[in-house]
């Protein structure tokens, strides 16, 4: 059956009354029975929860085969945590059949990859897949398609109970011995613990994994004693090193440059941009700078910001401290500027994925965020985002926030190159849709800015601004001229990944790719 | 192919952005910045065992990208090399829209690249006089000689200062007032004004140095110069900025513009514009505003 951004799902897919996708706020209004995790009582006080290994913990909590387990990615391309938990499960405690419903996986679980082809994992739900497990599950090995899913529709699920999580693991940079956990203060930092916290309050059992077993009570806790089960310290949770980078640096390369003050351009047009407004952005080069050229038109205009979300990184927290934004509210810290200041600057906050941006809660900060920049790796002529598949068709990215923060603001602006190597970005049709062309806005590109014909207001406000804006089919053919026309990627039958909208319906799915012959 | 216009010799030249003939990266693309002309170097950016690598280069960019309204100038070696004839023919049957001579001293330097360029225009089959000619002074003899230089050809549209070799040869460096160069730019302009041609100014290497970029271009459009050389397009924004008119200079010069026309198509010669007396002496530079104004985006109307 076709969605509402022409893609063809199959009818296979559509049970349980599962939908394609229908365009955006289709949901709005409807109810939802929340599910509720199986808990044990832990009434007899316990002095310690510490157990002396992660195996340990598993046969405490009952692990068996066919279990779901959690995990989150603030340990971002660092992590041990998801590694050390599979090894152990699968190799020590012999279990098969496992489900991984992970925030998002990256490079680092490359070693995941080989329980896949083993059949051991059999199901990925995840907000990013990279590397080898990229490859594998794109190859078909995986035995059920993977569950794509943006940061905020992962809580919805889980409260949905269409993931139910039978034993999350919190990857604890500190933790007091009854698993009272924080991001800051250990040796593996990562600031706000954000997607962690929906995770713990909706799974049957949360086991903690530390390597800074700190005095009791571990407060601010980011998640509580009083949904954990047991706590397990390791040698080490993470590469610090990647974990969050020194400080992520506001690029210098011209092109970026150029495309950032453009960007700040457009939103300097709009009615939105006054005293008090709310903010966006992503970490990529053009992005981040972006928020270079934004301070520039705030101090001209004499306004400031109200609040930003997101992930957060320095350049954020600077403008923080230089009292230009009135609050910082983070679900993930990608620096450490960011790790060391989250709850201690006034005016940073940590939250949950939930309240981020999930679509089926009743408010989360994405419906009050005025603007969003966001990079792509695809767009398409009817403004459809690809961040997950690369030219060649294989997983290798992450919606992440994407399609929450473009659905829930007022103006959603990606800002990409026209081109990369031998790749045109702006496209006949993108190779996964991940965020539906009725959320974005505005294009910006080092060529050129294209509106979307759905925002004939936000055309006004270029006009009036004197910004020149083109349509978005003079970029595709203008990247077209420049790279060529590619071939058409060459697919199986096979599913294997389903790319889920964050309101649940089906947005679009990724089939196998077809093994390059150079005999054809 | 890519077809060029015929290169207009006056035309506006607020920014000349350098960059390495030798890499496709940079010039693939180079007018998405803006920028009114980009200057190609076969020169100093260009290693001596590169030069033929360069000029290929520079050949199949000037034939395949199509710049559109970016003026495309090449930097070519110095008249002192075994490379600026070869340098000449490549640029004549790219078809760049330009040349820059480089430690030009004479208005003999200016004639013997005019005899090669014509030569190679019909050796290639290009219009004779197509390839305009500007001169970069890098040396006191090149600024004692400025207006010779100026007025040698009709080719010329322009001259500029080389900072770097100039201040070499006046053993002084880089002053933030820019004295160190008040003589020399003042000869050049002097001498691009008398002989009708255009005047840019050095590059201004310090590219952290924001606060001093704008001091030196502040000073340069006092000076009265069309325009400047850069070496990075971060810097365009700046000059643009303050090379564009005041709004008030726009609304004083359309009106005066649209005055005159009236008037003159009444038969009158001199007439009063907001209680300024106006006559046709003021209308070259209120045209000139508008033209400005109009490449700024400030100036929407058909009267330029």
């Amino acid at each position: 059956m076709k969605n509402a951004v022409g893609r063809e799902i199959p009818d296979f897919l559509l049970k349980d009354g599962k939908e394609v996708y229908q365009g955006k706020n289709y949901m709005d209004g409807k109810y939802l029975k929340k599910a509720s995790p199986c808990t044990r009582r832990y009434e007899k006080p316990q002095e310690s929860k510490i157990v002396s290994s992660i195996a340990e913990a598993l046969c405490q909590v009952g692990a068996k085969s066919g279990m779901t387990f959690s995990f989150h990615h603030h340990l971002r391309n660092g992590d041990y945590v998801v590694n050390m938990v599979m090894k152990s499960a699968i190799e020590e405690l012999g279990l098969d059949d496992i489900t991984i419903a992970a925030t998002s996986l990256g490079d680092a679980h490359d070693p995941i990859a080989e329980y896949i082809e083993q059949g051991k994992v059999v199901g990925i739900q995840t907000s990013g897949i990279r590397g080898k497990m990229g490859e594998v599950v794109s190859a078909g090995k995986l035995k059920t398609p993977a569950i794509i899913r943006s940061h905020g529709g992962r809580p919805r699920a889980i409260e949905a109970g269409e993931v139910h999580i039978d034993i999350a693991v919190v990857a604890a940079p500190t933790s007091d011995c009854v698993g009272n956990c924080r991001g800051i203060g250990g040796k593996s930092n990562c600031g706000s613990l954000g997607y962690a916290m929906t995770d713990a309050k909706y799974a049957d059992h949360v086991i903690v994994v530390t390597d800074c077993l700190v005095d009791f009570p571990n407060m601010p806790a980011s998640v509580e004693a009083i949904d954990v089960d047991a706590v397990v310290v390791v040698d080490s949770i993470g590469d610090p090193r990647k974990i969050a980078s020194a400080a992520a640096r506001i690029s210098q390369n011209p092109r970026d440059l150029m495309m950032a003050e453009n960007v700040a351009k457009v939103i300097a047009s709009t009615p939105w941009f006054k005293e008090g407004f709310s903010f966006q952005t992503g970490v990529g080069g053009p992005s981040l700078a972006a928020n270079l050229f934004l301070e520039k038109y705030m101090d001209e205009r004499g306004i400031k910001m109200g609040w930003a979300i997101g992930g957060i990184c320095g350049p954020m927290v600077e403008l923080l401290k230089k009292g230009k934004v009135g609050k910082v509210i983070d679900v993930q810290d990608f620096d450490l500027d960011a790790v060391n200041s989250i709850n201690q600057t006034p005016g940073h906050y940590e939250m949950s994925a939930s309240q981020y941006a999930n679509p089926a809660n009743k408010g989360a900060f994405v419906n009050k965020l005025d603007f969003v920049v966001l990079a792509a790796l695809e767009i398409d002529t009817g403004f459809n985002v690809n961040v997950l598949t690369g030219s060649d068709g294989v997983l290798r990215g992450a919606p992440g926030g994407h399609p929450d923060t473009a659905a829930g603001s007022k103006c959603c602006i990606i800002v990409t190159p026209l081109v990369r190597g031998r790749m045109a970005t702006v496209c006949e049709h993108v190779v996964t849709v991940t965020t539906p062309g009725d959320c974005v806005d505005v294009l910006v590109t080092d060529y050129g800015i294209a509106v979307n014909p759905l925002r004939p207001d936000l055309i006004e406000c270029l006009d009036n601004a004197g910004i020149p804006h083109v349509s978005i089919e003079e970029l595709k053919e203008k990247a077209y001229s420049i790279v060529g026309r590619p071939d058409d990627l060459q697919w199986e039958d096979d599913v294997v990944a389903v790319l889920e909208a964050r309101d649940g319906t089906i947005l679009d799915v990724v089939r196998k790719i077809k093994p390059l012959s150079l005999n054809d | 192919m890519i077809p060029r216009p015929k290169p207009e010799r006056f035309r506006l030249r607020r920014t000349m952005m350098f960059m390495n003939a030798q890499k496709p990266g940079l010039i693939k693309d180079a007018y998405i910045y803006g920028v009114d002309s980009i200057m190609l170097d076969l020169e100093d950016a260009v290693a001596e065992n590169q030069k033929d690598s360069a000029r290929f280069s520079l050949y199949h960019a000037l034939k395949t990208i199509d710049y559109g309204d970016t003026e495309v100038i090449v930097r070519i070696n110095g008249l002192d090399t075994p490379h600026w004839q070869e340098d000449i023919r490549v640029c004549v049957a790219g078809g760049a829209d330009g040349i820059r001579i480089a430690k030009c001293e004479s208005a003999q330097d200016v004639k013997t690249v005019e005899e090669h360029v014509l030569a190679a225009e019909r050796e290639f089959g290009v219009e004779e006089g197509r390839t305009l000619l500007m001169a970069a002074l890098e040396s006191p003899k090149g600024i004692l000689n400025a207006y010779e230089i100026c007025a040698a050809s009709d080719r010329m549209f322009g001259v500029a200062i080389s900072g770097g070799d100039f201040r070499k040869c006046m053993q002084t460096k880089f002053q933030p007032d820019g004295v160190d160069m008040l003589a020399a730019r003042g000869q050049m302009l002097i001498a691009a004004r008398a002989a009708g041609i255009q005047c840019f100014d050095t590059v201004f290497t310090d590219l952290d140095d924001m606060a001093g970029f704008e001091t030196e271009v502040r000073q340069n459009k006092a000076m009265g110069f069309d325009g400047k050389s850069l070496i990075n397009p971060k810097q365009i924004r700046l000059v643009h900025e303050i090379f564009a008119p005041t709004e008030k200079e726009v609304r004083q010069a359309e009106a005066m513009v649209s005055a005159f026309r009236e008037a003159s198509a009444a038969g009158i010669g001199v007439f009063t514009v907001n209680g300024k007396m106006v006559d046709i002496a003021f209308i070259p530079g209120a045209e000139r505003t508008l033209k400005l104004a109009k490449a700024c985006g400030m100036y929407e109307g058909d009267l330029v």
